[in-house]
């Protein structure tokens, strides 16, 4: 799709306003939505990805006034930073913010990559006792549905089975 | 020159042949070079942004640490650990021309690092964006081989650096755009025939609308130039590594035939026209005693064409690529070892071109 303002780039910016309740989107190339940026002062001159998910983040809290609000008490222990400061600068500040965060983050990764599950590699040293992990999922699962369908038999063999990879995964732990 | 030759970064620095541009692998004579990057956090260790200078330096001399101990080994050659505060602002921007770090991590900044193969094939950014960006090059359509180099390497860390990693997100990343594989795969592509028909548009935006990026050669704002063209995967969640490699390996192979497609047509019907452009364009930079980097990159797209038709005999892929480096300002300067005027660089830019030249081509000159 071509730029809607310029007609000659690529349209590489979806831009969304809400004014009075009325929604318009654009499709604009970078050039041209960053001058929009300057006429309407809705990005900053440096106009960059982490200006864009600030967008994308500022329409999620819009939307979702009372989910999502962010409490300005709730900061990362471990950098600090607030839902707010991340909703500012696009950048998360350490890894334990994805964990802190997690409520708003999982709608933020789905609308960018339309998937909120890894499925790629998993570090050498985790990928044992990641495997274990989502065998003992696909474990708990069965044990559910053998249930769910009165087959007594099949499960209490699979409860021994996630009793087994249970303690196994702890004594790695450990 | 081979890696025996490497000595300090500087040799590095002062020549223009790269071994990931040499001309060789899959369709190199459209695909210049493949690039693998994968991003990479300590657990619980704020990102570079968040950094203090303490910290960050702590952070860099631990990744340093790592490297030791995967040694030539485990990265397939030799490195050079550097540490970008004690290189001059000129050797960082020739960094950043020869695709080996990014512009933003040229600027000043704490515990900002690089570790550098001597052959270029692997290059890892320390706090850039994220604590570490590991990239691996090849030369032509490669994407495979630089995703097992880089696969292998990112192995070899993680038995020494614990990395941040979630079993639901994946590799967790300063921004939530490359979590999940932090994989961003890269092919640059050079499609003058497409472009001298109006018909590389129309191609870029089909790209496009499959999910990937396209981008100039030296990012976004250099569109088109020299008619090279980065593509790039967007989507690093849900998505594993050997799709993601697949899938731009695919688009990568369609726009190479519609490339070749157009140049049959070129050849059958224009012949003579596109001989004189190459001609003219070889004539020009062979002869010219100034050259500012705009023209020289708009000739050199002519020229290449030319050697991918193999009209200009004695003239190879990596002759003819080794010219876009020595065309960058920053390179010119430092070759010169000194800071020139725009005017001077393209007195000494027209001179490096046509002594490169007159090598290859002997007699012609």
């Amino acid at each position: 799709m071509l730029c809607e303002e310029c007609g000659k780039a690529p349209a590489t910016v979806r831009l969304e306003q809400v004014i009075n309740g009325k929604k318009t989107v654009m499709h604009l190339c970078e050039e041209c939505a960053r001058k929009a940026g300057f006429f309407t002062g809705f990005f900053e001159p440096s106009f960059s990805i982490n200006n864009l998910l600030s967008a994308l983040l500022g329409s999620q809290l819009e939307g979702l006034p009372s989910q999502v609000h962010p409490r300005e008490e709730v900061r990362c222990p471990v950098c600090g930073m607030s839902y707010r400061d991340f909703a500012e600068v696009g950048r998360l500040g350490c890894s334990k913010c994805y964990e802190v965060f997690e409520g708003n983050l999982m709608p933020l990764l789905k609308r960018i990559h339309g998937s909120d599950r890894h499925i790629g590699k998993t570090p050498a040293a985790t990928r044992e006792g990641v495997q274990k992990r989502k065998e003992l999922e696909n474990l708990k699962n069965e044990l559910a549905r053998a249930v769910s369908v009165e087959a007594y038999e099949e499960a209490a063999e699979l409860r021994d089975k996630i009793r087994a990879l249970e303690a196994e995964i702890r004594g790695e732990q450990g | 020159m081979s890696e025996k030759n490497v000595n300090t970064i500087d040799d590095i620095l002062k020549r223009s042949s790269s071994p990931w541009m040499d001309g060789s692998g899959n369709a190199s004579d459209v695909v210049i070079s493949s690039r693998v990057r994968l991003a990479r956090n300590l657990a619980n260790i704020p990102f570079p942004h968040l950094l203090g200078d303490k910290d960050a330096n702590i952070l860099l001399g631990k990744v340093f640490d790592a490297a030791d101990k995967i040694g030539p080994r485990g990265f397939g050659g030799s490195v050079f650990k550097v540490v970008l505060d004690n290189l001059s602002p000129l050797d960082r921007q020739v960094l950043v021309e020869k695709h080996l770090i990014s512009p933003q991590h040229a600027e000043n900044g704490r515990g900002k690092g690089l570790i550098l193969r001597h052959d270029e094939l692997v290059s890892i950014m320390i706090n850039e964006e994220d604590h570490l960006r590991l990239q691996c090059l090849r030369s032509g359509l490669e994407l495979e081989e630089a995703w097992i180099l880089a696969n292998g390497i990112d192995d070899q860390f993680s038995e020494f650096l614990e990395f941040a990693y979630d079993q639901r997100l994946g590799y967790l990343t300063a921004c939530p755009t490359n979590a999940g594989t932090g994989l961003r795969a890269s092919v640059m592509v050079h499609l003058r025939a497409l472009s001298l028909t109006n018909e590389v548009s129309r191609v870029l935006n089909a790209v496009n609308r499959v999910g990937l990026v396209v981008r100039g050669l030296y990012g976004e704002g250099t569109e088109g130039q020299g008619d090279v063209f980065q593509i790039s995967n967007q989507i690093t969640l849900g998505q594993n590594e050997g799709e993601i490699i697949e899938n731009l390996t695919l688009v990568a192979n369609q726009v190479v035939s519609e490339e070749k497609r157009v140049q049959d047509f070129l050849i059958k019907n224009h012949r003579l026209e596109v001989e004189d452009r190459v001609f003219r364009a070889l004539g020009v930079l062979s002869n010219a005693r100034s050259i500012s980097s705009a023209e020289a990159i708009k000739y050199w797209s002519d020229l290449r064409l030319g050697v991918e038709f193999g009209m200009v005999p004695g003239l190879t892929l990596q002759d003819v690529n080794e010219i876009l480096v020595l065309s960058r300002p920053n390179f010119v300067q430092k070759v010169f070892n000194g800071e020139f005027s725009p005017a001077e660089r393209d007195v000494r830019r027209a001179h490096l071109i046509r002594e490169h030249l007159s090598k290859k081509l002997p007699g012609r000159d």
